[in-house]
């Protein structure tokens, strides 16, 4: 990172004064440019897809998208900074590496800190994309709702409406109600974060909601078809007919 | 205390139940005894009277034989040949002093067999006593059980209603003191002011712990010393739409009834709206001895899930089962983005 750049910023807090302090507090490291201010994480998904900061404030509890959801749609081009005041999320926010975790309220100086440590981060890379760790870290708790972006807009359901999701290189295909989604996330990282007793992986590419299965037809000479209620048909390996037949078991 | 010589009406009933006895003692005496009808009135009518309080010294004896130890019952059987003969003896004297008087004249020799019918009877009064005091004896340890139990639960409430005492989330006043931070420089007049209120409500609920009922204009001061603190945080974004009926307020409450409520509203309403929303406070007098509660908000209905979800409301609705039990109602509901918690406390005034 060269010393003399500027530091896009954007600040993400549903509180006013929240914001107040924070632009406040950063008025004297010249190096910072706020480019925007938000209030919700509707705002700030889409904010980050036009404005392209390279460094980013965010509470974790606002309406529309918590901090963790914002993170898991933006990528990890931006380098984040949670302010809040509740310290249960700061492991997950690591574990998410997230550069810093502010804890309400904070002294000017300990925002300092945070920026060089945003300093160093800027323009580097995590080791492992942020979605994937948020997907997985969210300490024994499953995703109980879907959050998918698409472009500037955010689609969020609840993982139940899931029927099945499909992998397409560096993406995912969820699959709601007849309706795609394409998420920039790999299928492991999604079977993770979902609950292993609704959602079964039946192929390398194919990941289904159980409910969501009516019948199992031979296919071919070694494999399957998982025919669903809406028509769909997915192959089934192997060792995913091992697997789905031990669920399908368990529940009849 | 003995059961029944501690208790008058039950000495009264227990004498009066002699009654009969001494009846069949005297045609006892009579037929055969061979008795005159005389004798055997004047002999069986207050050997009974007498007996009859031997006889309650069947409780000692109940007492150090306690019926689980099943080989004791030797020593009931001891006690009542001992009391026979003490009955027999008094008998005796008895005999004595009626035939010294003129009246009576000396008893003839057949009396001799009195004694036996004496004994017969005596051992087997009081055996029957014994029985009764058993009876009362357990009736007495049962009622005690009771006693204890009813008492142990009122302590565990005790202690249950202390626990749940919810204390203030301590989230809101670092959030509060974040604000603060943030109006120190713009605007020290209103930091000043939040400081100040922000003060006013806890001290508000300082010594709250102490105290297991309260009065519905306290709780309701306590909540507005919390409105006016979360009106500088979410500014326009907090509308509170509040009905209170004037003679509610001296009723009384658990302390933190409504606080957390509201907290609760705002936590999961008004926070995840981004145009701001509602809180509805109403109180009335329902049914007569009825307290009507009512706090509705709107909320978002695709907002996330926030942590703690709920954990205030769920902490009220314990401590309102314990402290009413089924005298309280309690409802819960959520639709079309709209919560709402409905309770019906009883009217209640402390003295």
């Amino acid at each position: 990172m060269k010393q003399s750049a500027i530091i896009r910023t954007l600040i993400v807090d549903d509180e006013d004064l929240a914001r107040q302090v924070i632009r406040e507090m950063l008025k004297p490291h010249l190096d910072i440019e706020i480019v925007g201010e938000c209030a919700n994480g509707f705002d700030a998904v889409k904010m980050v897809a036009e404005l392209k900061p390279d460094l980013m404030f965010l509470d974790v509890q606002m309406p529309k998208l918590d901090g963790f959801e914002v993170l898991e749609l933006i990528g990890n081009d931006v380098a984040v900074i949670f302010a809040t005041a509740y310290d249960e999320h700061a492991i997950r926010a690591f574990e998410v590496h997230a550069v810093d975790y502010l804890l309400k309220p904070f002294r000017a100086e300990r925002l300092g800190d945070a920026l060089k440590r945003a300093k160093q981060r800027v323009g580097v890379k995590p080791p492992a994309s942020p979605e994937q760790l948020a997907a997985t870290a969210r300490s024994g708790e499953y995703a109980e709702r879907m959050v998918v972006k698409d472009g500037t807009r955010v689609h969020i359901f609840p993982a139940a409406k899931l029927d099945y999701a499909e992998a397409q290189d560096d993406y995912v295909a969820l699959a709601s109600q007849g309706k795609k989604y394409l998420k920039q996330q790999t299928i492991s990282s999604l079977e993770a974060s979902l609950d292993p007793r609704n959602f079964v992986r039946i192929h390398r590419s194919y990941l289904v909601n159980l409910e969501r299965v009516t019948r199992l037809e031979p296919y071919g000479k070694d494999s399957h078809v998982a025919i669903l209620g809406d028509g769909s048909r997915l192959p089934v390996s192997r060792a995913g007919l091992t697997r789905l037949k031990e669920f399908l078991g368990e529940k009849g | 205390m003995h059961p029944i010589l501690g208790h008058f009406r039950r000495l009264l009933l227990y004498l009066a139940a002699w009654g009969p006895i001494s009846a069949i003692l005297v045609y006892l005496f009579a037929s055969a005894g061979g008795l005159s009808w005389g004798w055997a009135a004047a002999l069986a009518i207050p050997l009974s009277l007498v007996y009859a309080f031997v006889c309650l010294s069947a409780w000692y004896t109940c007492r150090s034989f306690r019926l689980d130890n099943s080989t004791r019952w030797l020593g009931p059987l001891i006690a009542s040949g001992v009391a026979s003969l003490l009955w027999i003896a008094i008998a005796k004297g008895l005999t004595v002093g009626l035939s010294a008087t003129p009246y009576f004249g000396p008893l003839d020799q057949q009396a001799g067999r009195i004694y036996s019918l004496l004994f017969g009877s005596g051992v087997l009064l009081y055996l029957t006593a014994v029985a009764l005091h058993y009876v009362l004896l357990t009736n007495e340890a049962a009622h005690e059980a009771t006693k204890r139990e009813l008492q142990a639960q009122a302590l565990a409430r005790d202690s249950e209603l202390k626990a749940l005492k919810t204390q203030v989330n301590p989230h809101f006043i670092f959030n509060c003191l974040n604000s603060i931070s943030a109006l120190t420089s713009s605007d020290p007049a209103t930091a000043r002011e939040m400081c100040i209120r922000l003060a006013e409500f806890l001290r508000k609920t300082l010594g709250l712990g102490e105290r297991s009922q309260i009065t519905l204009r306290e709780e309701l001061e306590l909540v507005h010393a919390y409105l006016s603190v979360e009106q500088m945080r979410f500014g326009a974004r907090l509308k509170l739409e509040e009905s209170v009926e004037p003679t509610v307020l001296v009723y009384s409450v658990p302390p933190l009834l409504l606080q957390p409520l509201v907290e609760n509203a705002i936590r999961h309403g008004i926070a995840t709206l981004t145009e701001g929303g509602w809180i509805r406070l109403e109180i009335t007098n329902g049914e007569p001895g009825v307290l009507a509660i009512e706090v509705e908000n709107n909320f978002d209905p695709e907002a996330p899930r926030r942590a703690g979800a709920n954990i205030g409301l769920k902490n009220v609705r314990q401590r309102v089962d314990a402290m009413y039990a089924k005298q309280a109602k309690f409802d819960v509901s959520s639709k079309e983005g709209r919560f709402q918690v409905s309770m019906s406390l009883p009217a209640q005034q402390t003295a």
